[in-house]
């Protein structure tokens, strides 16, 4: 293995000082002078047309400075796909969910605007609604988009070798149905937006957003401007997790509307309510699930057949509908696969992208299914999981599956041989099963995630290094840190290229008018493609400066290399400058130079094909097995989830702490989704809509965490990295409803695994302790 | 309006507030000590905990005329300048945060705790933040940064 000078090494966070300092900015603590507030009038019924909106009384108030309705925006919709474009800024016509915009409001404060937004009076025809996917499947329901009438969004159908002559075959079929839970994905940080549309035709915002440039491609479309005169600057980002901050609000769209409209700068704060009740939330899905298998445990047969809460609006639903499918095939060895799928659309809030997207929901199914078939054959938990696993391939081959996703490195045997060691598994046997009315389980996944997301559309990053003449260096990149930790991961990347220190590096955030184009932050692919456009970038410096050096040592730029910022020959280490003087020569040598290095990561042109379910959905893939240990409460059915045991193949952690962070804080928001996250809904409506209500992991409800490291050096990824942000988020459900299974000896199907089940289901087998 | 004064990071203020303002209202808006973060507006996540007269509070659910007179502590008071408090010290080398929206509360409930106790256990750690929400880092690296904290602060 190469020894690296700064990669894998536990640097503090490059974004670590200004944030134990409270001087980093978050969008909602930028201000302009004369600035406006805004506040978005939202709709109280799930479904009605719009007959008719006054705006009049609202305008009269005093301090209201501007109102903007939906019909301002010239018919303009948007949406993930050209032939699914279906959201407008406001509802125009019709809401299709309760708290839809339908107006918008300016005024010289937050509260004025606010109650102008009461006075906005708006005529609806109340239409019936649908609420479950289900029922809106059904002949005779209401219909909510008139280009699709029969309610589904999107569908595909794959199939995979013979998925009915398998199941003939099959020693062992069985077919339940599994179903995951209507979640939110939890950040702090409400969106926000400081915007600015000079009367020139010029946009400026400051926006909450973990991929800027797709908001700076829907400002463009939507106020009919060129790409060169929206400039979109990023803040810190106060969490992402996918959906609403890779996409636009109502809010974001009427800030600038109202900011043309005034010519004053406008602000917009969403409240934590709107977050809850109208922001992008997971897909629910109901899987049903048929897995056949041989008489030894193997894998014979998978049919999914999928149906997804889609809510009002497309979104990203045709990537998450891909992402529920393609990947069943992973992590194990699986030769006949078919898979339906319907994504619906329901009179709810939106349903888009979350941490784990669209395989956390048949992976969870799969897993558990594996385990209910391996009990009914008398095989171990472990032994089923290492019969089926992937190999991992030989250097230099390829594992295919059946529908082309192909492998170059697979640690699941590796990690899950790790996992089982570790004394939580290896030693369960030694500790009590049962104190008082506690019982207590251990519990076991493997799984898969994609790194290096792909989806339709632009997918390439690039990277600009830019050598200062005093030696310190400038990284610019499209990529967006909102937590995980790629700037340092970004940073480090340079400082090791350069043969610099990692202090010697400056990042530069995005910013739309100076940044490279970048896709953004989702789908793990930050490190694995910025990383790689940054990798590049920083070789390409490096080969000016050395040239520079070279000729005026009068060597080859062969001779020359670069480590802990002195700049030496490699024949002769004492032949050495610093880095800061070969700076100085390159950059003041003749009539002087200007060292900018360039990079681009070299992969995005392969096309995806959503409707065949072909080909792969990332650079790479990481794998994960999981231990859990937990307590079931066989009296009042409360969980308390005690230890993680995560081992992980993320190829390579170039950060460790990152990497760690990531692992632990993507199990502990799975655990929230396995045993106690759901909003309450009926008929559209959310009930539990603050925090107070709807309970997410805090500090005294976490386990105590383990993290392994399984290293596999994937040749796609920079230094060998593939993912490291997603995984355990997707391993954690399944083990954690696996532990409570060795428990209760209760399998779970539905999440959330809520105390109220547990105690229904102990009743039903006569175990509950009263 | 009503006039209070406040003590804040050791200066002093007299202002002019509406009475429904909130403390955090008047330390991001009137203070533009933007440090204090608003996250769910209801006193449940923790992200805009000050510490007021020696407790941790959350700034969004106490009025600004509750806090007159009193004297308040926010994550820009806790440095020395440049020179960062031992708990700051302590979150950057062990990397308790992420998105660090949760730090400055994380921070400032830390200090209320290890101000109080020197030596906390795990169990006692995990008991003081409960006020404080992070959805980024599960909370593992959090633990450790307040023990190692509560090492440097004992010298």
């Amino acid at each position: 293995m190469e020894e690296y000078s700064v990669i894998g090494k536990r640097v503090p966070r490059f974004d670590s000082r200004e944030k134990v300092m409270g001087q980093g900015k978050y969008a909602a603590d930028y201000s302009m002078p004369g600035m406006l507030w805004c506040k978005v009038a939202r709709a109280p019924l799930p479904h009605a047309r719009i007959l008719n909106i006054d705006t009049s009384r609202a305008e009269r108030m005093p301090g209201v400075k501007a109102v903007v309705t939906g019909k301002d925006f010239g018919g303009w919709t948007w949406g993930f796909m050209a032939n699914t474009r279906d959201e407008p800024p406001l509802a125009v016509d019709k809401v299709r969910y309760l708290h839809e915009g339908v107006a918008g409001v300016a005024a010289i404060d937050e509260d004025i605007a606010e109650e102008a937004c009461e006075l906005i009076k708006v005529d609806y025809e109340e239409l019936p609604g649908v609420f479950d996917p289900e029922e809106a499947m059904k002949e005779g329901a209401p219909i909510i988009h008139d280009y699709r009438p029969n309610n589904v969004s999107v569908d595909y159908h794959w199939n995979f070798g013979d998925v009915e002559k398998a199941f003939a075959d099959s020693y062992i079929v069985r077919e339940d149905r599994f179903k995951t839970g209507k979640v939110i994905v939890g950040f702090l940080e409400p969106p926000a937006s400081l915007a600015y549309y000079d009367p020139t035709g010029y946009i400026t915002v400051r926006a909450a957003k973990q991929s800027p440039y797709f908001h700076y491609r829907h400002l463009a479309a939507c106020f009919n401007l060129p790409l060169n005169r929206v400039r979109v600057i990023q803040p810190l980002i106060g969490g992402g997790f996918g959906g609403t901050k890779n996409d636009s609000v109502a809010g974001d769209f009427c800030a600038v509307m109202l900011s043309k409209m005034t010519g004053k700068p406008v602000k917009f704060v969403y409240t934590m309510d709107e977050v809850l009740t109208t922001c992008r939330r997971r897909h629910n899905m109901i899987v049903y699930n048929k897995m056949g298998m041989t008489r030894d445990g193997l894998l014979t047969a998978i049919e999914s057949r999928v149906v997804a809460n889609g809510g009002a609006y497309t979104a990203i639903g045709p990537l998450a509908m891909y992402l529920a499918g393609f990947a069943t095939t992973l992590p194990y060895k699986l030769p006949n696969f078919k898979y339906d799928c319907y994504r619906m659309f329901t009179n709810n809030p939106v349903s888009a992208a979350m941490r784990g997207h669209g395989i956390t929901h048949t992976r969870f199914a799969c897993e558990i299914h594996m385990e209910m078939m391996a009990e009914e054959l008398g095989i171990d938990p472990v032994e089923i999981r290492m019969r089926n696993a992937i190999d991992n391939p030989k250097r230099g081959e390829v594992y295919r599956t059946i529908n082309d996703v192909s492998l170059k490195t697979c640690g699941l045997k590796e990690a899950i041989k790790a996992a089982v060691e570790d004394p939580l598994w290896s030693e369960k046997e030694k500790r009590p099963k049962k104190a008082g009315p506690v019982s207590y389980g251990v519990g076991l996944s493997g799984t898969s995630y994609l790194g290096g997301a792909r989806q339709l559309g632009h997918q390439s990053c690039g990277a600009i290094v830019r050598i200062c003449e005093d030696g310190s260096v400038n990284l610019l990149t499209g990529a967006t840190d909102c937590g995980q930790g790629s700037d340092t991961v970004l940073t480090m990347i340079v400082a090791e290229e350069l043969g610099l220190k990692y202090d010697d590096v400056q990042l530069q955030r995005v910013d739309t008018a100076y940044t490279p184009v970048d896709p953004g932050s989702y789908g793990s692919r930050v490190t694995a493609l910025a990383g790689q456009a940054t990798q590049k970038a920083a070789q390409d410096a490096k080969k000016q400066l050395v040239e520079a050096g070279a000729k005026a040592w009068n060597v080859t730029p062969e001779e020359i290399e670069i480590r802990n910022s002195v700049v030496y020959l490699k024949k002769n280490p004492d032949k050495k400058m610093s880095f800061e003087k070969l700076a100085k020569i390159a950059s003041y040598e003749g009539s002087g130079a200007v060292i900018l290095g360039r990079g681009y990561s070299g992969y995005g042109i392969e096309p995806l094909d959503f409707m065949t379910g072909t080909g792969n959905g990332g650079t790479g893939y990481s794998f994960t097995a999981q231990t859990v240990g937990l307590g079931v409460d066989m009296e009042t059915g409360k969980t308390d989830v005690t230890d993680f045991t995560i081992a992980h193949d993320c190829g390579r952690p170039l950060h460790p702490i990152s990497v760690e962070s990531q692992n632990e804080g993507g199990a502990v928001q799975g655990l929230g989704q396995a045993i106690y996250e759901e909003f309450v809904m009926d008929k559209g409506k959310t009930f539990n809509d603050s925090f107070l209500d709807y309970k997410m992991p805090r500090s005294t409800d976490s386990p105590d965490i383990k993290v392994i490291d399984i290293i596999t050096d994937d040749p796609d990824g920079p230094y060998g990295a593939k993912e490291a942000s997603e995984g355990s988020h997707v391993s954690a459900p399944p083990a954690v409803v696996s532990a409570i299974h060795d428990a209760t000896g209760i399998w779970f199907k539905e999440l959330p695994v809520t105390p109220e089940k547990i105690v229904k289901a102990l009743k039903e087998k006569g175990r509950w302790l009263k | 309006m009503e006039q209070i004064r406040l003590n804040v990071n050791g200066k002093d203020y007299e202002l002019q507030v509406k009475p429904s303002a909130t403390l955090l209202d008047v330390i991001r808006e009137d203070l533009a000590l933007t440090g204090t973060k608003e996250g769910c507006g209801v006193g449940e996540c923790g992200a805009c905990t000050v510490i007021m007269e020696g407790k941790a509070v959350n700034a969004c659910i106490v009025l600004a005329i509750e806090a007159n007179g009193k004297s308040i502590t926010t994550i820009e008071g806790l440095a020395d300048g440049e020179k960062l408090h031992p708990i700051q010290e302590a979150f950057v080398e062990i990397g308790g945060l992420q998105c660090g929206f949760c730090t400055p509360g994380m921070i400032l409930s830390t200090k209320v705790l290890l101000d109080k106790n020197k030596t906390p256990t795990d169990q006692e750690i995990r008991k003081g933040l409960e006020g404080n929400f992070c959805r980024c880092t599960g909370y593992t690296k959090i633990v450790e940064s307040v023990k190692v904290a509560a090492q440097k602060m004992r010298g």
